[in-house]
């Protein structure tokens, strides 16, 4: 390491040397930023969880445009909308299909392990509206009280959900009524819910009898190909004489959505600080450990600038023990940040895991902030006078 | 400055503090030091001995007075400069001042390392042979930690000398040694203003080196009050 180290400084690596000649503070000072870096991992995979799970239901459709409430900052919040809006917007030349969506939380009570299934209620007649793997199933739900269920969803296990077929359907008691599940569809589990849960809108509106037939949570609508989604979307704001609608492309709507979970929840600012204390930690461990170098080493540095060596050498000390304790330090962090995303991943059912993005932002950060301590650091080294080394 | 002279000061005055504090600390000193001599600078404590070899040394700014240092004049140069003179001059402290963490043959390559460009093996190689000077080739990979006071004092004399600088700073460097090692110290700053023309200004209380020096000034009060051995 030291050979390698000289190559690359072109200098004896006197800040590798000072580091590991004292190797419990050395192996103390690694395991402060490796924890530190555990605790942005943990911060991020949340934050990044928390935003894969908010776009996972978006998945499950297709369409170009949504039309929700005024108050609808996410799928399964806000009021309703008058299916008339629908009718309204096929006035577009552009507009070629549209579909009432609802969704509800519905509850299963599993006997003390209740879970619950955020469930949207769509039409089957409308297959286009879904991705693929759901479109080809939706043909079950026109029967009356018939389920797709979430195969991922928290609560259910996966010898349970792997056995829910046409030939062998699970049945389970919610609002009063039975459904029957027939098939099962990849969802995962989020935040808002432990699954995700298709029905036909009319068995929504026999488990929700306050619920209208004429009033979904939102309206899908799909354009001609090719025609450009935001010009129908703005035509469709004069259109449409209800000027507190949210007339959104689909993907600005989950994009708003993403906004307001990570921005506007109490979760998703808890997390955000959760990194920032993450990065404190990190600088703070960082720094006081090199200050704590500089410090012990004053007289070494103080007869070093009498010998002659310039303020740069110093910096390049600094700034070399630096890059070792934040790249040393990002592996075991790297390491246990993926074990505990991966173990907090199976026992929730959140989509949380490393990524390579995660990996890069963090060990990015974790050298540009060692660096940047390790600048903060240098400013002890005026306190090296080798005037008064004689 | 004489072209003989490697240290020429003109009118040296320095001062302490300021305000009501502000004390004078060498008053109006007229030195000059040949190439390849070894002066002697003695004193009681307090008479400005280590201001001097701050001085000389560019650790602290001329205040008052010219003094030509290898052909430069110190009095307004700049911080840059005065770095760049220290890299031709050899300090050795009364403390060994060796860095804890590198080995008796790291800690002397840092004496070559300081100029740019030098080729890791020559460092090595210089490095190899000033500890060899000093008695410490069997040495060259010991912490400082693991060597004698003695012979920590020869490392850091193998430092100050492996540069081949033109001036050697030393204050009390025998104070740590016995008398043999001692003498080979000093024997050894003589052969190299002999053979090199490497100067030495060396402050001491050792009376055992004060019969191999070429001159002897007495410091008092910030004065130099006798000259002994030459002008």
């Amino acid at each position: 390491m030291s050979r390698l180290l000289q190559w690359i400084f072109g200098r004896l690596p006197i800040g590798w040397l000072q580091l590991t000649h004292k190797r419990g503070r050395f192996l103390a000072a690694l395991s402060g930023v490796a924890f530190a870096n555990v605790l942005v991992f943990v911060q991020l995979g949340i934050m990044n969880s928390m935003g894969t799970a908010t776009l996972r239901p978006y998945e499950f459709f297709s369409a170009d445009i949504m039309i929700s409430a005024s108050d609808a900052n996410a799928l399964a919040e806000g009021g309703n909308v008058a299916r008339q809006w629908m009718l309204q917007a096929f006035a577009d030349p552009d507009v070629t299909a549209g579909m009432g969506l609802f969704v509800s939380n519905v509850p299963w009570d599993r006997g003390g392990k209740d879970i619950s299934f955020t469930t949207f209620g769509i039409d089957p007649a409308e297959p286009g509206f879904l991705a693929p793997e759901i479109a080809g199933k939706i043909a079950l739900l026109q029967v009356q009280d018939v389920a797709i269920l979430d195969r991922l969803a928290r609560g259910l296990t996966r010898d349970e959900a792997a056995a829910i077929r046409p030939q062998t359907p699970l049945s389970f008691e919610t609002q009063n009524r039975t459904l029957t599940a027939l098939d099962t569809f990849a969802g995962g589990g989020g935040f808002g819910g432990d699954g995700f849960m298709f029905i036909s809108d009319q068995t929504f509106l026999s488990l929700f009898p306050s619920r209208s037939s004429g009033a979904p949570d939102h309206i899908l609508l799909r354009v001609r190909p090719g025609a450009d989604v935001a010009a129908v979307t703005s035509r469709l704001r004069g259109l449409i004489s209800d000027p507190t609608l949210r007339i959104r492309s689909y993907a600005d709507a989950a994009q708003e959505d993403l906004r307001y979970q990570q921005m506007q929840r109490p979760t998703g600012l808890i997390f955000g600080f959760g990194v920032l204390i993450g990065v404190l930690v990190g600088l703070v461990i960082v720094y006081q450990v090199l200050s704590a170098d500089v410090a012990d080493h004053l007289r070494e540095y103080a007869t070093f600038k009498a010998m002659g060596y310039g303020s740069r050498f110093f910096l390049g000390i600094v700034v070399e023990e630096a890059l070792i304790l934040g790249i040393l330090g990002f592996l075991p962090g790297l390491a246990v940040g993926t074990a505990i995303l991966t173990l907090m991943g199976k026992v929730t059912a959140l989509p949380l895991g490393m990524t390579a993005s995660m990996a890069i932002m963090v060990f990015v950060g974790t050298v540009v902030f060692s660096v940047l301590s390790g600048t903060f650091a240098t400013r002890r080294l005026a306190a090296a006078d080798p005037a008064d080394l004689f | 400055m004489g072209s003989n002279m490697i240290v020429e000061a003109r009118g040296l005055s320095h001062w302490f503090g300021d305000g009501e504090a502000r004390k004078q600390a060498l008053f109006d000193i007229d030195l000059a030091l040949p190439r390849g001599s070894l002066t002697v600078l003695m004193g009681p404590s307090g008479s400005g001995k280590t201001t001097v070899l701050t001085l000389l040394g560019c650790l602290r700014g001329v205040q008052n007075g010219t003094v030509g240092l290898l052909g430069h004049e110190l009095h307004g140069a700049s911080e840059a400069e005065l770095t760049a003179l220290r890299q031709r001059l050899g300090f050795i402290f009364q403390s060994h001042n060796l860095h804890e963490s590198l080995t008796a043959m790291q800690n002397v390559i840092m004496g070559v390392q300081v100029r740019p460009g030098v080729p890791d093996e020559l460092a090595r190689s210089a490095a190899t042979q000033a500890l060899g000077l000093v008695g410490l080739s069997d040495r060259l990979d010991y912490l400082p930690a693991n060597l004698s006071g003695g012979q920590k004092q020869r490392v850091a004399v193998a430092r100050a000398l492996v540069g081949n600088p033109a001036l050697v700073l030393a204050d009390e460097p025998t104070a740590a040694l016995d008398k043999d090692s001692a003498a080979t110290i000093i024997d050894m700053l003589k052969r190299l203003g002999a053979e090199r023309g490497t100067t030495t200004l060396l402050v001491t209380h050792d009376n055992r080196i004060l019969d191999r020096a070429d001159r002897i000034l007495t410091l008092e009060d910030g004065r130099i009050v006798s000259i002994a051995g030459g002008t």
